[in-house]
């Protein structure tokens, strides 16, 4: 008896193992699907006569990146003045105040400006496409377009991952500035240095490297929070109670998922970019 | 050889429905239905709620793949055809959805020029002259810059009705015209109805609940019950039959209650699986 208890517990736990493998690799399949589509719409589709809808794309880009600027450049110019603060903690005992600088526009460059400026745009975008396609889901617009022969992937999705990749790098370059800034004000304010003289440290201290290898993770970033976002929206069922489930799934997921990019794309430039 | 087709087609019905079947999952939906819609007809497909006949209906604009069957409409079995030839279909059909299914963030004028401005390439000015005719014929002149969310439940359904009639369509269908609408708007709708019907022949399929409305709008009735086609017929043939389900149905005979908690319990689990 007991032992086919414990057959049976392996046996439930193989399949659910199982279970969640398949699941994982079929969301992942279906942002792939998603991603891939709304780049075809996006790259291929123009030049097969099927218009791009720039206006659509204009307007995203003015939410999800002027809009932006503001909260992002309080949260990132805070963030570079933390970086200073902890940096200083360690490097006022070894005498190396000179080298905060260099601390800090490396962690905000490489790191820090790409990834916080993924999460703010996760909490102000991410959501709100989830909301907006998942609304339309459940009052029938999502099906009115397909009726109408237009297809929603074209019409909402691809809009919205044009202006992600055009405007994810461009917030990116601007919050390792606002970091910089924020470092800089610790660095005048107690570590004896000028604002330009910060400034030109912070420079010499960066390679191209250091900020491409970030922009190259945000546009990463921008494509794996639409892709969850607009799949989160179009997956809604039915009922309004489901488009807060699929909202807090988009943001949850497009987290959870920037950190594994991130990791991901960190390690591949470790080791095939010699750091 | 093209007027040859043409003549062909015409003599066809325009909507024909063979052994249709629908699943979702596991659980069939509909079970074999069979019913043809002629040119200039309106059809109202009528049954109680979870009857399959929104499925039916959300099927035969191609929202859902059936599992089998055949769904002919202008000569072309859109159970089996691609996504391109499918687009074709549907620029030539309109459909009027339940809660109109306007987009919240346009005017109601760019909702009725969204089909025109994506699939024609008519002039601006041209486009501005058909929305304007389209929202005239719908009752809503002089609403084109109205937000749908200023609108009433019934104007939102006449916009989307122009809407639906802004690509000039051979088939229009409506999902529950008079769903959510006070007796006299629900009226004004199947008033809608029928002068499209006299003004354009317009072939009309639709799907409701409503009696009065569809005794009043439909040249044919098809009754549907679990997934099944239980009778089709004119209004008479309809009001003379004798099937017990059909004057349940028309005879509004309610359907004895479950009363004891288990069955109640899997009548929800049912439903879930169903719906979910």
């Amino acid at each position: 008896m007991a032992q086919y208890m414990v057959t049976e517990s392996v046996t439930e736990f193989f399949s659910q193992t199982g279970q969640s493998v398949t699941n994982t690799f079929a969301y992942i399949g279906a942002l792939a699907s998603l991603a891939g589509r709304a780049a075809y719409y996006g790259f291929v589709g123009p030049m097969q006569g099927k218009p791009l809808r720039l206006q659509r794309a204009v307007s995203q880009a003015m939410e999800v990146g002027v809009r932006a600027l503001p909260i992002l450049s309080l949260i990132t110019f805070f963030i570079g003045l933390i970086l200073a603060l902890q940096s200083a903690y360690e490097l006022s005992k070894l005498g190396a105040m000179n080298i905060v600088p260099r601390a800090v526009a490396l962690s905000m460059s490489r790191e820090l400006g790409p990834l916080i400026t993924a999460i703010v745009v996760i909490g102000r975008s991410g959501s709100a496409f989830a909301a907006e396609i998942g609304t339309m889901k459940v009052t029938e617009e999502i099906d009115a377009l397909e009726t109408m022969a237009i297809s929603p992937i074209h019409f909402l999705v691809t809009p919205k991952f044009l202006a992600m990749i055009i405007m994810l790098p461009c917030l990116t370059i601007w919050a390792n500035f606002m970091g910089i800034l924020g470092g800089a004000l610790f660095g005048v304010a107690q570590a004896g240095f000028t604002w330009m003289g910060y400034i030109q440290a912070s420079i010499d201290s960066l390679f191209l490297r250091d900020i491409t290898t970030g922009l190259i993770k945000s546009i990463m970033f921008g494509i794996t929070i639409t892709t969850v976002g607009c799949l989160e929206g179009l997956s809604t069922g039915a009922g309004a109670e489901e488009v807060g489930r699929s909202t807090t799934r988009a943001v949850v997921m497009s987290i959870f998922l920037v950190v594994i990019v991130d990791l991901v794309f960190t390690g591949l430039f470790y080791f095939v970019g010699g750091r | 050889m093209d007027e040859k087709n043409e003549l062909s087609l015409e003599s066809l019905p325009m909507v024909s429905v063979r052994d249709l079947r629908v699943s979702y999952g596991a659980v069939e939906i509909l079970h074999g239905i069979n019913f043809e819609v002629n040119h200039g007809e309106t059809l109202v497909i009528l049954g109680g709620s979870g009857s399959g006949k929104s499925t039916l209906l959300r099927t035969l604009v191609g929202l859902e793949r059936p599992s089998s069957g055949e769904i002919w409409i202008k000569g072309k079995n859109i159970a089996a055809i691609s996504q391109t030839e499918l687009d074709e279909i549907r620029k030539k059909i309109g459909m009027s959805f339940q809660g109109g299914a306007l987009f919240g963030s346009m005017t109601v004028g760019d909702n009725v020029a969204l089909p025109l401005r994506e699939h024609t390439k008519l002039e601006e000015s041209t486009i501005d002259i058909i929305l304007r005719l389209k929202l005239e014929q719908v009752g809503l002149a002089g609403f084109e810059y109205y937000m749908p969310s200023q609108l009433s439940g019934g104007m939102k359904k006449r916009a989307a009705v122009a809407r639906a009639l802004a690509m000039d369509p051979e088939v229009l269908f409506f999902d529950e015209p008079s769903a959510g609408l006070d007796p006299i708007i629900a009226a004004g709708i199947d008033q809608l109805i029928l002068e499209l019907k006299s003004a354009f022949r317009m072939t009309i399929v639709v799907v409701t609940h409503e009696l009065a409305s569809a005794y009043l709008i439909a040249d044919r009735m098809v009754l549907i019950d679990k997934g099944n086609v239980v009778a089709i017929g004119t209004k008479e043939e309809m009001r003379s039959s004798s099937q017990p389900r059909v004057r349940q149905f028309l005879d509004r005979v309610a359907e004895p209650e479950v009363s004891r908690e288990s069955d109640y319990l899997t009548m929800l689990t049912e439903h879930r699986r169903r719906s979910g």
